[in-house]
């Protein structure tokens, strides 16, 4: 079997994000880049098939800009055999643009299964999966938390609203990996020369253009916020009266 | 005659609120962009419901109606969806960004050759141009988009648009003629662990708790105040990654984004990923015992004690109230 996990460079979580002079992109000096966290997850569960000697080889796929390298990077040092990135500066939140991207090239590889984080928590579009599942015409099940690759066939457990099913289709398939599925592993030493030493081979991404634009940008309205009704259990009926009659929401 | 076409969902033998949310902002676009609303109702026995979303802004109602269609499958759905679109000629297409909503709307965009705008917060019209807004980075940003391609398909944020009812309204009941229903996947098992229990992103209130809450046993105070109010439980990360709480609960930039009217943080001091993920609450409450956390600054109202104390305590309060 052979495995492509798709993973995308993102700010870190801690980020402060500063919108650009231009008004509709953020500024991205000073800000600390990471591996999405969900894409983590797809990287460790395609380096666990191969372990368990179910798959021969694990490639990873990135998109974006140089800069990402590094997150192909980090996938060499968690593990993987070969990483590609799909190189486009432009900046878009269009998630159909980022999936004819992958889609073009995966069409020119060999694969059994394709792994990737169920959404990238930069733009949170949750639309990659499903979309290369079309473009590809392959089965797509998203959300697992479980997943049990049989030769041809795969097993995942899915989270539904108020519960899990177990869905079970044939490979070649994509699947959308969120918490719960591992706990993806922190880089050895090994790993983590073979990734320095790794030339990551870039290609020039397919990019069309966008459907979707950002016209302008703004940061959320500050909250005026900050009134403290009082200490302990005595202060909850003055609570539940300002809730129901001055902010009205019970 | 081109439409809006809005996808709605059924839930308990009854319209999922996101769905009437949905319905009510096509409802309040249908003069702007010049086109009627058409709401798209899929599932097995779903005739009756239908006329009835006409007080709420559909002209015209499609039931896709077949056992094959009772629970959930994305490709019969995406098949659905497609035809409804290519008979109806539709130049948008309204979903809700709920868990079904967020696994379907993508697939359909694809097979339409067209982009996706996701979650959004706001939708306008303008000289027949769709107008969008959407939270980047889980809500540090909030970006106005235009939609260009020739379908345009958004989903609606639960929680964010009004409802709107016109009583005596009532709309056409058509049904549509199914398209070939076929699936590589195999439901094996279906397992509903929470029942009727309320998703973080459909709840109108969501209680939070933190790892003051101390335990998986700490929550049950949580579960009470949640049961009284009829409110969502949440979960921080924390909390997630000691495996207390589900990780469906969990709130923040690696978690759910959510945008309830009220939103009862306890014994959680209201982390940046928190925070992006409910800060666009109408109401934040926060109940810590530490006077100087980030979250008693920042929410509309707090108190600062024991939310052992405490909660039980707002738990009777509702119970009096609510009688």
């Amino acid at each position: 079997m052979k495995i492509i996990v798709c993973v995308k460079q993102v700010p870190d979580t801690e980020a402060n994000i500063k919108i650009g002079a231009d008004n509709k992109s953020i500024v991205e000096a000073g800000i600390k880049f990471i591996i999405n966290p969900f894409d983590e997850f797809a990287i460790e569960e395609a380096i666990k098939i191969k372990e368990a000697g179910k798959a021969e080889s694990v490639i990873a796929i990135g998109w974006g800009p140089e800069r990402s390298q590094e997150v192909l990077r980090t996938a060499v040092a968690m593990g993987v055999d070969d990483v590609v990135l799909l190189k486009t500066d432009a900046v878009s939140i269009d998630s159909y643009t980022a999936a004819k991207i992958l889609a073009a090239k995966i069409k020119t590889m060999s694969y059994d299964l394709i792994l990737t984080g169920k959404e990238t928590i930069d733009d949170g579009n949750m639309q990659i999966g499903p979309m290369l599942g079309e473009l590809l015409n392959i089965p797509c099940v998203t959300l697992v938390t479980k997943l049990d690759v049989d030769g041809a066939n795969l097993s995942a457990k899915r989270e539904i609203e108020g519960g899990y099913e177990v869905v079970e289709t044939a490979c070649p398939a994509i699947v959308t990996c969120q918490k719960g599925l591992n706990e993806p592993r922190y880089p050895s030493i090994r790993g983590v020369m073979l990734a320095k030493k790794k030339v990551v081979a870039v290609e020039p991404a397919a990019a069309e253009a966008d459907q979707i634009t950002v016209t302008t940008m703004a940061y959320p309205a500050a909250r005026s916020g900050g009134k403290v009704v009082g200490q302990g259990a005595e202060a909850v009926p003055a609570l539940v009266k300002l809730l129901h009659e001055e902010a009205r929401v019970l | 005659m081109s439409t809006i076409l809005v996808i709605t969902e059924i839930q308990n033998n009854d319209y999922k609120k996101a769905s009437l949310e949905a319905v009510s902002q096509a409802g309040k676009l249908a003069g702007a962009l010049g086109q009627p609303v058409t709401a798209l109702i899929i599932g097995a026995g779903v005739q009756a419901k239908s006329a009835q979303l006409g007080e709420y802004g559909a002209t015209t109602v499609l039931t896709a109606d077949d056992a094959k269609l009772a629970n959930y499958n994305p490709d019969y759905y995406k098949a659905v969806v497609v035809k409804a679109v290519q008979e109806t000629g539709a130049a948008t297409v309204i979903f809700s960004a709920t868990t079904q909503g967020n696994d379907l709307a993508p697939r359909v965009a694809a097979t339409l050759q067209t982009s996706l705008a996701a979650d959004c917060i706001a939708l306008d019209a303008t000289g027949g141009k769709l107008l969008a807004e959407r939270s980047l980075f889980a809500g540090k940003v909030f970006a106005k988009i235009e939609l260009a391609a020739p379908v345009r398909i958004v989903s609606l944020r639960p929680g964010v648009f009004p409802v709107i009812q016109q009583s005596g309204k009532t709309a056409t009941v058509k049904p549509l003629s199914l398209p070939a229903l076929e699936s590589k996947l195999v439901v094996k098992q279906v397992s509903k662990t929470g029942g009727d229990k309320l998703d973080v992103t459909d709840a109108d209130i969501i209680v939070t708790g933190g790892r003051g809450m101390r335990s998986a046993d700490g929550f049950k105070h949580i579960e009470d105040l949640a049961g009284k109010l009829g409110a969502a439980v949440g979960a921080t990360r924390a909390v997630v990654d000691s495996g207390w709480r589900p990780h469906s609960e969990q709130v923040g930039q690696t978690g759910k984004v959510v945008s309830p009217k009220l939103y009862i943080m306890c014994g959680a001091s209201g982390s940046i990923q928190h925070w992006a993920g409910m800060s666009g609450s109408k109401c934040i409450v926060a109940i810590n015992k530490d006077p100087e956390a980030p979250i008693i600054k920042r929410a509309d109202y707090s108190i600062v004690g024991d939310v052992f104390e405490v909660l039980p305590a707002l738990t009777a309060e509702v119970a009096k109230i609510k009688s």
